[in-house]
């Protein structure tokens, strides 16, 4: 009887466990990569232009419509207890703080996040990963550090884009559409912005963009089974990104700002 | 130049390897045949350090592959040319640019040299005039060909082929048959060809040894091969549906 429940408990964890391993294996050949030359210039820079460039449109509208749905919501909500003059800071505090960070990151995740898994399940499953190292290139280092570097550096850059734009889709319904006065809207959005919430913002950023790399490209470099394998992985990766994102912003959160 | 000894090889319950020992000679060319799914692909992929074995090792100019590190692995690899049986051409990369990837990296060659290069090396397998496509406008036999021209690319001394001719048709399969003989004479290559395919067996082998069961149940020169008595490989050579080797799923 407990051996049974010992196999089973032993049956339930191998699987996660073994994912876990080779999930910190692979952020070990990544950083051992990221320090040795070549460094792969051509590939990371290629990178950066499809994480963060060919994300923008969507980043962009995301952004804005969120900023401004945000401004409406609070502006209704809080006139009923006369606190109009703070929705610029509310608008202001969660984009920087929360939305501008999340929202570039779970874009950038279904976007850029699933081509990776797709690209690289691909590449593995048609053996153009084994081609890779029979030709005496490590294949980390090669697609994968790109794409944790483009990660790493892009989304925060989105993240400011995010930032910007949702506070001036708030602008825009505060002072144009429901008649705020200008100045008064920016000296709400000015005067209780600190720093701090930009910059812990960015560091969100940073980490949603190394967590859900890595995930991607671990889903891509592990397909097995052909076409069906890569759309597993594809799926898998956005699944699994979305929640690495969502959970570990709550976490991230109370611990930056305590 | 290439040893296996004892190796072993199991994927969870699957025992493909399973004591298996083989030699290759410098400057042989060895034609490994066996049934689909008896672990040739596996056999290959053990001796240029894709995949290590369980039990027991594979040595390539004496040194075991297993224990080699990263650094020493890539100078070894450099020394080896492979054809996939998908051909496992970089699908974002031109033609000349899959040839050259190798060059471009490990050599200070510039881009020009480089494609000029991969020209020539095309030409040698009888490619002119497609060094700007991309992999996907090419019909099967031609993939093989341009995988074929990459193999070659760094002046091997080891070249893996992995049923090269499958999945062609019989004159682009005679196509490559040439080409490999070709290699082997002008380049003077040691090879390893896995196939079920005898008619390239016989016509590219100096050896041909049988994979069965996991291990490499016989050995020997074509004319040797043509006349076993082994009932197994007499089953295998003529391609008989009855006969000691099972097929899952056939009951004789
Ligand atoms: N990476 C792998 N993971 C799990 N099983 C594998 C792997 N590679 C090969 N196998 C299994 O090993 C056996 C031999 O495969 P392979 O060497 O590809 O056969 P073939 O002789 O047709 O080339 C098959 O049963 C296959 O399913
Ligand atoms: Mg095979």
């Amino acid at each position: 009887m407990i051996v049974k429940v010992i196999e089973f408990i032993g049956a339930v964890i191998e699987k996660p466990a073994l994912g876990m391993g080779r999930i910190v294996l692979l952020l070990v050949s990544i950083l051992r990569g990221m320090l040795k030359p070549p460094f792969e210039i051509r590939n990371i820079i290629g990178q950066m232009l499809e994480v963060g460039v060919n994300s923008l449109p969507v980043v962009l509208i995301t952004a804005i419509a969120t900023g401004m749905v945000l401004a409406l919501h609070m502006y209704t909500g809080f006139s009923r207890f006369g606190a109009e003059g703070l929705v610029g800071t509310v608008v202001a505090l969660s984009m920087t703080r929360e939305f501008g960070p999340v929202l570039a990151a779970l874009v950038v995740a279904g976007r850029a996040g699933a081509a990776m898994a797709a690209e690289l399940g691909t590449m593995k499953v048609t053996e153009q990963i084994d081609a890779l190292e029979t030709l005496a290139v490590n294949p980390v280092k090669y697609l994968v550090v790109p794409r944790f570097l483009a990660g790493l550096i892009m989304l925060p850059a989105l993240t400011i884009i995010t930032d910007i734009v949702g506070i001036l889709g708030g602008y825009f319904v505060n002072v144009v559409l429901l008649g705020t006065s200008s100045k008064s809207y920016l000296r709400a959005t000015w005067d209780f912005l600190q720093m701090e919430d930009i910059y812990n913002g960015m560091i969100k950023a940073c980490f949603f963009g190394a967590a859900f790399t890595l995930i991607s490209c671990y889903k891509g470099f592990y397909t097995s089974g052909g076409a069906e394998g890569v759309g597993r992985a594809t799926t898998g990766a956005v699944v699994y990104s979305f929640m690495t994102i969502l959970i570990s912003d709550y976490f991230l959160s109370a611990w930056l700002f305590r | 130049m290439i040893e296996f000894r004892d190796v072993h090889k199991s994927f969870e319950d699957n025992n493909v390897l399973q004591g298996l020992n083989l030699n290759v000679d410098k400057g042989e060319s060895i034609v490994v045949i066996g049934g689909s799914g008896t672990g040739k692909s596996v056999l290959l992929k053990h001796v240029i350090g894709l995949m290590n074995p369980d039990n027991g090792a594979v040595y390539v100019d004496s040194n075991s592959i297993s224990e080699m590190n990263e650094d020493g692995l890539n100078q070894l690899r450099k020394k080896f040319g492979m054809l996939f049986q998908s051909s496992a051409l970089f699908d974002s990369m031109t033609v000349w640019e899959n040839v050259g990837f190798a060059l471009k990296r490990h050599t200070s060659m510039s881009e020009s040299d480089v494609k000029e290069l991969s020209s020539e090396k095309l030409k040698m397998v009888g490619l002119v005039g497609i060094e700007d496509d991309m992999p996907a406008q090419l019909s099967g036999g031609m993939r093989k060909r341009v995988g074929l021209a990459r193999a070659i690319a760094m002046n091997p001394e080891i070249l893996l082929y992995d049923e090269p001719t499958t999945g062609l048709d019989p004159i682009n399969a005679e196509v490559i048959n040439d080409l490999i003989i070709k290699m082997n004479e002008e380049l003077n290559v040691t090879s390893v060809t896995i196939t079920h395919d005898m008619k390239s067996a016989y016509k590219i082998a100096d050896t041909i040894a049988m994979l069965y069961n996991g291990v490499i149940i016989s050995r020997g020169t074509p004319e040797e091969i043509r006349n076993t008595t082994d009932p197994v490989v007499r089953q295998f050579i003529e391609g008989k549906a009855s006969g000691p080797i099972s097929v899952e799923g056939i009951d004789k």
